[in-house]
């Protein structure tokens, strides 16, 4: 369901819709945004009230959100868009906190060494500005009503969509059987480590192993048995690195208990496949450009001055889909080659393989 | 008189031009950042900040020094979002930002000229084929004899009459631009083009009016009147002033005007182009507050160079461009604000007459094809 679906056609917004008239071409929250950023209908915007760090290269950052922020599951992801150097650059990132009682945001954040916006906002970003948002969005989340037994498999970074559904769990009182199966480098780089340690302590019902990979080696799903002997029974949430996610899909795919296991997927498998390449035209923003193999139509396109969606940049979040009017797309995480006219293409895993006319 | 300033340039120095120009657009491009973000947030936040202080007084227009007051923050609001703001953003100068908000595909602006078609008889028609005779619709709005190359018609002779009210109704001017009348009055434009360009300028025009002339008067209670007046007069002034920046840009004293053919342009090096950027505009000298009001047209030289460079810049890159004009010996014209204005107003006055005889330029011989190739 689209966000805008669920908004109402409150008498306070016939109001603004009204006094439109008097700010066109701008709208009233042009104005309105002099005096709180926040009040922005067109766009949803937040603001940075804390930066905690949480771990090695790792950040929580606290955000108010607008008054049209429509919540979110434990979970989810959300967009952020931040300017750096003057520019906008969004990504996504796992919430890793239920919804505060005083309505704040939480996000972790695991600086890339190459990220522009993860650095930037581990090590640059400050409480008081304003950043872009987009609704929440995932389904790596709890059903309802919540299974009896659980088990969350993650590691490194891939703890944070999983920490919130632990939160939410553990504050309404709701945790099941729940294990949870956690791997970092060393212990020093567990993000949560010490929350998560309190967190069993306080509550029997959850089991927490920690694998320290620096010193035990990999965490393989055959190590599963190990640590959680009823492992097919119980249903599963694993995040983390791509391998890691493709090992236990056919794990549990030999278990036959593939419908019991939940995957988010956090890094793409860039093959860099290499490929002819193309010129690319983005009809609605009349930009053309002559793309390589192996650049996504996203980075090119921008690069020419287009002003295109773009979201996660790895393939997960479908922000960046733009219809084909012509030519196809080679899929830079697998190297396969596809499309025809009116297929939604995904820009940012996407390379031009020949002459391709996108409609963005 | 277009060849007599270039025909000392050889083929290796208009492609030394081309890469010294280019040199200094990569380095501006490659050093934008937070400091210009930072200098467009500003100006916008000022804008909307003195549109609102102007709207306000004139919810007191019927005393007279709030009907001053109103009407000139308003004025300067409405120039700044024109000409800082507007004009710069629809360029693309701010495009680098991704910021949809502030960016050449999104932007409307406070005039009734819609955006799009602004878009196509500005960025693509001026500046493209700037002072071409024929081609470049800004020489003269096609209702201004204002080249010795444009044959004399009597409907010439109250010219002066019909710049006064160009000036006045400019924002009509402007919108009517994108039309291009002279098409229109040959009979070779797509009467259904025609129409919907009009539907929109229609649209735009009540919405504009709407605002100005309605709503805002309407919110006065019964200072209906008044306040209308002082919308009015504001958008007269925003008017005037546009009008005399432009004007000043590419009509003063001997800003060259040129007479070449399609085809001439098509094989046209990035090096001659720059050239003629060059010759067709004019600067106006002043202070930092004079450059923001002009929307840093009054780097009109620059602006052609670099049309989508962001304004804040080109006050640091003019000393570097008019370094180059004397390197190549190039005229570099520039002026106080009131020679320009008597120059560009002198013109007006003096081809409203017929004459003066002109001597025809023989079109000069493409340039060799390797000075296009280095």
């Amino acid at each position: 369901m689209s966000p805008q679906a669920t908004r109402q056609r409150t008498p306070v917004r016939r109001l603004v819709s009204a006094t439109r008239w008097l700010t066109t071409p701008l709208l009233p929250e042009d104005y309105l945004g002099l005096v709180n950023p926040l009040w922005s209908t067109a766009e949803l915007r937040g603001r940075i009230e804390h930066i905690h760090p949480e771990a090695p290269g790792t950040v929580t950052i606290t955000i108010k959100p607008g008054p049209d922020w429509a919540g979110h599951r434990p979970g989810q992801w959300v967009k952020i868009g931040v300017d750096v150097d003057g520019v906008r650059h969004w990504r996504t990132f796992s919430l890793s906190a239920p919804r505060t009682s005083d309505g704040r945001l939480r996000l972790t954040v695991k600086t890339n060494p190459d990220g522009v916006v993860s650095r930037y906002l581990a090590e640059r970003a400050e409480p008081g500005e304003i950043v872009r948002l987009e609704q929440a969005d995932g389904e790596f989340t709890l059903p309802s009503p919540i299974p009896d037994r659980l088990l969350f498999l993650t590691a490194g970074s891939g703890i944070t969509p999983v920490m919130a559904m632990l939160r939410s769990l553990t504050e309404s009182d709701a945790l099941p059987d729940t294990v949870v199966v956690h791997s970092a480098r060393t212990a020093d780089d567990v993000i949560f480590g010490a929350e998560l340690r309190a967190l069993a302590a306080r509550h029997p019902r959850l089991t927490l192993h920690v694998r320290h990979t620096a010193t035990d080696g990999r965490f393989k799903p055959a190590d599963l048995p190990d640590v959680c002997p009823d492992w097919t029974t119980r249903d599963a949430w694993v995040c983390g690195p791509a391998d890691m996610l493709d090992e236990a899909e056919a794990h549990w795919r030999t278990a036959d208990a593939a419908d019991r296991l939940r995957v988010e997927r956090f890094r793409p498998v860039l093959a860099g496949a290499g490929g002819e390449g193309g010129r690319v035209r983005f009809c609605a923003s009349d930009v053309t450009v002559d793309a390589d193999g192996a650049t996504p139509l996203l980075d090119a396109g921008e690069k020419a001055g287009a002003l295109l969606p773009s979201g996660c940049r790895m393939g997960i979040c479908y922000s960046c889909v733009g219809r084909l009017r012509s030519g196809q797309v080679r899929d830079l995480r697998t190297g396969e080659v596809h499309g025809e006219e009116g297929h939604l293409v995904q820009t940012c895993i996407s390379a031009a393989a020949g002459p391709v006319e996108i409609e963005l | 008189m277009t060849t007599n300033v270039t025909e000392h340039l050889t083929p290796s120095d208009y492609a030394a031009i081309a890469r010294e120009l280019d040199a200094i657009r990569d380095e501006i491009s490659a050093d934008l950042g937070d400091h210009d973000a930072d200098y467009i947030h500003r100006i916008i936040r000022w804008q909307r900040g003195l549109e609102i202080g102007g709207r306000a007084l004139l919810m007191a227009s019927v005393l007279p020094p709030a009907w001053v007051a109103g009407t000139a923050t308003l004025s300067v609001a409405k120039i700044l979002e024109n000409m800082e703001i507007g004009h710069n953003v629809m360029h693309g100068q701010w495009d680098w930002m991704r910021d949809p908000k502030i960016h050449s595909t999104t932007w409307e602006w406070d005039n009734v000229s819609p955006a799009e078609q602004w878009k196509h008889s500005h960025n693509f028609v001026h500046h493209t084929f700037t002072n071409v005779l024929g081609m470049d619709h800004d020489v003269g709005y096609g209702i201004l004899r204002v080249r010795a190359e444009q044959p004399w018609h009597p409907a010439n002779l109250p010219q002066p009459v019909y710049n006064a009210l160009l000036a006045m109704f400019f924002e009509y001017g402007v919108a009517l631009h994108d039309l291009d009348l002279e098409k229109i009055r040959k009979g070779t434009a797509d009467p259904e083009v025609t129409k919907e360009k009009l539907r929109q300028i229609g649209r735009k025009i009540r919405r504009q009016w709407g605002k100005d002339y309605i709503a805002f008067p309407l919110l006065s209670g019964p200072q209906f009147l008044s306040t209308l007046s002082a919308n009015f007069s504001a958008n007269i002034i925003r008017n005037v002033w546009a009008h005399m920046i432009i004007f000043c840009g590419h009509f003063p004293g001997d800003v060259d005007v040129f007479e070449v053919t399609e085809d001439r342009l098509e094989g046209e090096s990035k090096g001659e182009w720059y050239v003629r950027q060059l010759l067709g505009s004019a600067n106006i000298t002043g202070g930092k507050l004079f450059h923001i009001m002009t929307g840093n047209l009054s780097h009109q030289i620059e602006h052609h160079l670099f049309p989508d460079l962001p304004s804040n810049r080109y006050a640091e890159i003019a000393p570097r461009v008019r370094a180059l004009c004397e390197k190549y010996d190039l005229p570099y014209h520039t002026g106080p604000l009131a020679k320009q204005v008597t120059s560009t107003w002198k013109k007006i006055f003096r081809y409203a007459l017929p004459g003066p005889k002109t001597v025809p330029v023989p079109p000069r011989a493409p340039l060799a094809k390797e000075a296009v190739a280095a």
